[in-house]
């Protein structure tokens, strides 16, 4: 597959949040404000490319060659959440003002489903490098657009009337189930 | 008793608590790999909750979160290792959802909410309880859309070399049935939401208690 329908299907007809289901706790969960989802979008992107790069590199030069792939899903979740960590401690520091906007968000991202799942996928689909990286960046490119958007929709759910059963998540599901009509192309 | 009732039906994992969803969205296409998946977890569930219940008083308060998923994650591969050798067919279906119970939101929230505060018998109870009720509630989701989106019940199909048993009963098909977005990822959230709204009209539409 040529790189850049890799990274269009990956954004969009291969999105993570809507085909794959990745991720979705947060979406579900705190995306109703447009600015907040915008942070946590961005701080995806950031944990996601770093920790695709740093996984695919310890997989491949440490776990094949000692023969100890069945630790992959061990080891990818200590790197994740100890590069969370790191992340944090270091923008802290050097970058407070952009700690002060996503610092919120990352040690939630250090248990996301998304981050894990994209650097498993990576392994599973014997991605070259530059694929790897193109995946991955397009992946959580189309995080930050689904859940961006999302985000703007349920501000304006929030003050339209629902049946009581209906409100909060289901709805948002059914938000959910439309716009993956849409990304898949059925629509 | 009580405690596997409560997670079965008053905290289900999927329709009440609306916890780890990746999973219940992406298998159950199939009823067969919902209640695999079901188990899988179910166990996985059971010994977390049971290690992590023992050694609750040894592991300082600072680096509990670490410790409980690198159990977790041990368990996620022992699971893994056994599917590859025994079901290859299992593996493959699940791919990386099975993996990603490492992070599933369900086995590290009964973790922080039980296995580290109560005994050791009521943690393991409760573990029971919501793996029972995840399962059930997996394929309850899996049912409708299987029937829906494919027009097929497939109660054992990949594990039928294991079993020696195999069943796949397939419905008749009229003009609008059946309907392919029920088996896709649209479907998948349109049903969730259903059932969700089901079960909050049922409690008497009080809200979710949120994440």
């Amino acid at each position: 597959m040529s790189l850049i329908s890799l990274f269009i299907s990956s954004i969009l007809a291969q999105n993570i949040i809507l085909t794959k289901f990745l991720g979705i706790c947060p979406f579900i969960g705190a995306s109703n404000k447009e600015k907040n989802a915008f942070h946590m979008g961005l701080s995806v992107m950031l944990v996601v490319t770093l920790s695709s790069i740093i996984t695919y590199v310890i997989y491949y030069y440490v776990l094949v060659p000692t023969n100890t792939t069945y630790l992959r899903t061990t080891m990818f979740v200590l790197v994740i959440a100890s590069m969370v960590q790191l992340m944090e401690l270091l923008l802290k520091k050097y970058l407070p003002k952009i700690h002060q906007t996503m610092g919120l968000y990352l040690p939630l991202i250090a248990t996301n489903c998304a981050v894990l799942g994209i650097t498993l996928l990576n392994i599973n689909n014997d991605f070259t490098f530059t694929q790897m990286l193109v995946f991955s960046f397009g992946s959580s490119l189309g995080y930050l657009l689904v859940i961006y958007i999302f985000a703007t929709i349920r501000e304006r759910l929030e003050t339209s009337d629902i049946s009581k059963a209906f409100s909060g998540i289901p709805i948002a599901l059914l938000t959910a189930a439309i716009m993956s009509l849409v990304f898949a192309r059925y629509l | 008793m009580k405690t596997i009732l409560n997670g079965i039906i008053k905290e289900n994992p999927t329709f009440v608590l609306v916890l780890g969803l990746c999973p219940a969205l992406a298998i159950t296409t199939k009823f067969e790999n919902a209640y695999l998946m079901g188990l899988c977890l179910l166990i996985i569930l059971v010994f977390s909750n049971l290690v992590i219940s023992i050694i609750k008083n040894i592991v300082p308060d600072a680096v509990r979160i670490p410790v409980y998923i690198l159990i977790i994650s041990t368990f996620v591969t022992i699971i893994e290792i056994l599917l590859q050798a025994y079901v290859p067919v299992l593996n493959s279906i699940l791919g990386i959802y099975l993996p990603l119970i490492t992070v599933n939101c369900i086995v590290l929230g009964r973790a922080m909410a039980v296995a580290s505060k109560e005994s050791v018998k009521t943690s393991v109870l409760d573990a029971i309880g919501i793996g029972l009720g995840y399962t059930v509630a997996l394929m309850i989701i899996a049912f409708f859309r299987e029937v829906l989106g494919s027009g097929t019940i497939t109660l054992m199909d990949a594990t039928s070399s294991l079993t020696g048993y195999k069943a796949v009963y397939t419905l008749p098909t009229t003009n609008f049935f059946p309907m392919n977005i029920m088996s896709g990822p649209a479907g998948a959230y349109i049903t969730l939401a259903f059932f969700v709204a089901l079960f909050t009209k049922l409690r008497g539409g009080k809200k979710h208690e949120s994440h």
